[in-house]
């Protein structure tokens, strides 16, 4: 029997003023799973994450979410699409001038027609799981960013979304508040049986959360696998990836003339 | 040197057309504003809620600058008119220059520093934070919930912040005029009621305000909206709204004050 894939991206290009950020990614992501999209800052992760959720139209090839071609709605569609999914941002993206509580009961406000008893139940009980119930009279500006993410992240699955896409999850976290965030994901997901991709470049906590994983690398997929095929990977980016190494596929250095060039030690110079 | 004067003209025209461009987005960013408006008035305490940041917070700055420009005013206006023996006419004076010119112009400039600054600020770190992308993930659109509450609740407020602005200035007029330098009360209040006129005078202090509101708040709203996601890219987009709403001001006030001479002629 074949897998039940909700998300399914095929053959996804797209450029910024003319330059290519993605190159054919192909990427399909089976219902209530978590698959990683793992790639160096810059490599075009986050735009896949922005073409997934249909704020960027891919330049050519499509992304399919439950059937729907994303890339060809029209916003009042995509609209009621989004109804169904939902992003956590690097930052959280808390509405600053609201209190914790009232940024988990914003969607719940915005999109269902829910009475105040009803609203309250539902924000204080995400509030609950991400352990920020007694937070919720605070400002976002009172919270640490370890708490605004969970706070974002009881907001991200108030509605309980068919699909939670997670935009640099760990990043400038400290080892415990990321570890929590880790768990939180891995187990809100499951509960709510929805599905997640999680776009990151922590190796050890993706590898130790999700189910599946894709590389990415200057707009192409280099590797795919399970974090034990990962852990095992002879590819050498994912090894320079995993292991951390200076050099490797990924260079080093930004591309540019020779140094001794650039130095006038030898001919074809010119004005840096 | 001929490669001076054509990169010249290469930058000259270059701004030029970045700046029609610039022109026709913010008109474009105008009918989007139009057209998400519905939420603004199916809710209406989310515009209510901005006209307490942008309209009740300026209260303070517009009183007293109201006061003082009227006060100055008396003071310059009796200077003068005690040459023609015509001092009883300084109510009139006061009043007329409040109306039709100072209040409406001088309490948009004030808004526009004041709140048009904030609003571009605003929406602009809204932006840099991922709060505007946030939302629109949300399937709420920031235009309707962000955008054209605060574009109404500054067209609302305009009209009644120059309102307030002349009225004071009128009260700081006869501070000075009558009780300070002794002018008759009847006469500065009578003369003032005979020489204003409620069509020609308050009518289109009112117009000009309500027209200088709708082109501040598009100018902070598009301006926040627009600014490049940096700190750098918000501090110039507010420094822009101040700059731009301030000659969009200046220029339009000639514009409607000549049409609405031309009316009354």
């Amino acid at each position: 029997m074949p897998e039940d894939i909700l998300v399914d991206v095929q053959s996804v290009s797209f450029s910024y003023d003319r330059s290519p950020v993605l190159k054919g990614i192909r990427m399909r992501v089976p219902r209530g799973k978590m698959v990683a999209i793992m790639g160096a800052s810059g490599s075009g992760k986050t735009t896949l994450l922005r073409i997934i959720g249909g704020q960027l139209r891919p330049s050519a090839g499509g992304v399919y979410i439950a059937g729907h071609a994303v890339h060809e709605l029209d916003s009042a569609d995509l609209y009621r699409l989004r109804r169904r999914m939902s992003m956590l941002y690097q930052h959280g993206a808390l509405f600053t001038d609201l209190t914790v509580y009232e940024n988990v009961a914003f969607p719940l406000r915005e999109q269902t027609k829910f009475g105040e008893a009803m609203i309250r139940d539902l924000v204080l009980m995400k509030l609950e799981a991400v352990g920020m119930r007694g937070a919720h009279r605070l400002m976002p500006a009172e919270l640490s960013g370890g708490m605004a993410r969970r706070v974002a992240l009881a907001r991200a699955v108030v509605l309980d979304p068919l699909l939670v896409m997670y935009d640099e999850p760990f990043a400038g976290l400290d080892p415990i508040a990321l570890a929590v965030i880790g768990q939180l994901i891995r187990k809100l997901n499951d509960a709510l049986g929805a599905t997640s991709i999680v776009v990151s470049h922590d190796v050890v906590e993706s590898l130790s959360i999700v189910d599946y994983l894709y590389f990415i690398s200057e707009g192409v997929i280099v590797g795919e696998g399970t974090p034990d095929e990962i852990r095992r990977s002879p590819m050498p980016y994912v090894r320079q990836f995993v292991n951390g190494e200076i050099d490797g596929p990924v260079p080093f250095h930004y591309p540019a003339r020779p140094y001794a060039v650039d130095v006038r030690l030898a001919p074809g110079g010119g004005h840096v | 040197m001929f490669d001076r004067i054509r990169r010249g003209l290469e930058t000259l025209g270059h701004r030029f057309i970045g700046g029609i461009w610039r022109v026709g987005s913010m008109a474009r960013f105008f009918t989007l504003v139009l057209a998400s408006s519905g939420t603004s008035f199916h809710r209406f305490r989310l515009v209510m809620r901005e006209v307490y940041f942008s309209g009740v917070l300026s209260l303070i700055i517009i009183i007293v600058s109201g006061l003082f420009v009227g006060m100055v005013l008396g003071l310059q206006g009796f200077e003068t008119l005690q040459k023609y023996g015509a001092t009883e006419s300084i109510g009139v004076l006061v009043a007329l220059s409040l109306v039709r010119e100072l209040g409406p112009v001088v309490a948009a400039l004030l808004f526009a520093s004041r709140a048009g600054s904030a609003i571009t600020a605003e929406i602009g770190l809204m932006k840099v934070t991922e709060q505007l992308s946030a939302m629109d993930m949300m399937a709420v659109s920031p235009m309707a919930r962000v955008i054209a509450p605060r574009f109404w609740a500054g067209v609302i407020s305009m009209p009644l912040l120059a309102a307030l602005f002349a009225a004071m200035g009128v009260f700081g007029g006869y501070i000075v005029a009558v009780v300070l330098i002794g002018v008759d009360n009847g006469a500065f209040w009578s003369q003032m009621q005979a020489a204003v006129d409620f069509r020609y005078d308050v009518l289109n202090g009112v117009v000009k305000s309500f027209v200088f509101g709708i082109a501040i708040t598009v100018i902070a709203t598009f301006e926040g909206y627009d600014a490049p996601p940096t700190a750098e890219g918000v501090s110039r987009a507010t420094t822009r709204t101040v700059v731009s709403s301030a000659l969009t001001i200046l220029a339009l006030d000639l514009v409607l004050t000549s049409l609405m001479l031309r009316g009354e002629s």
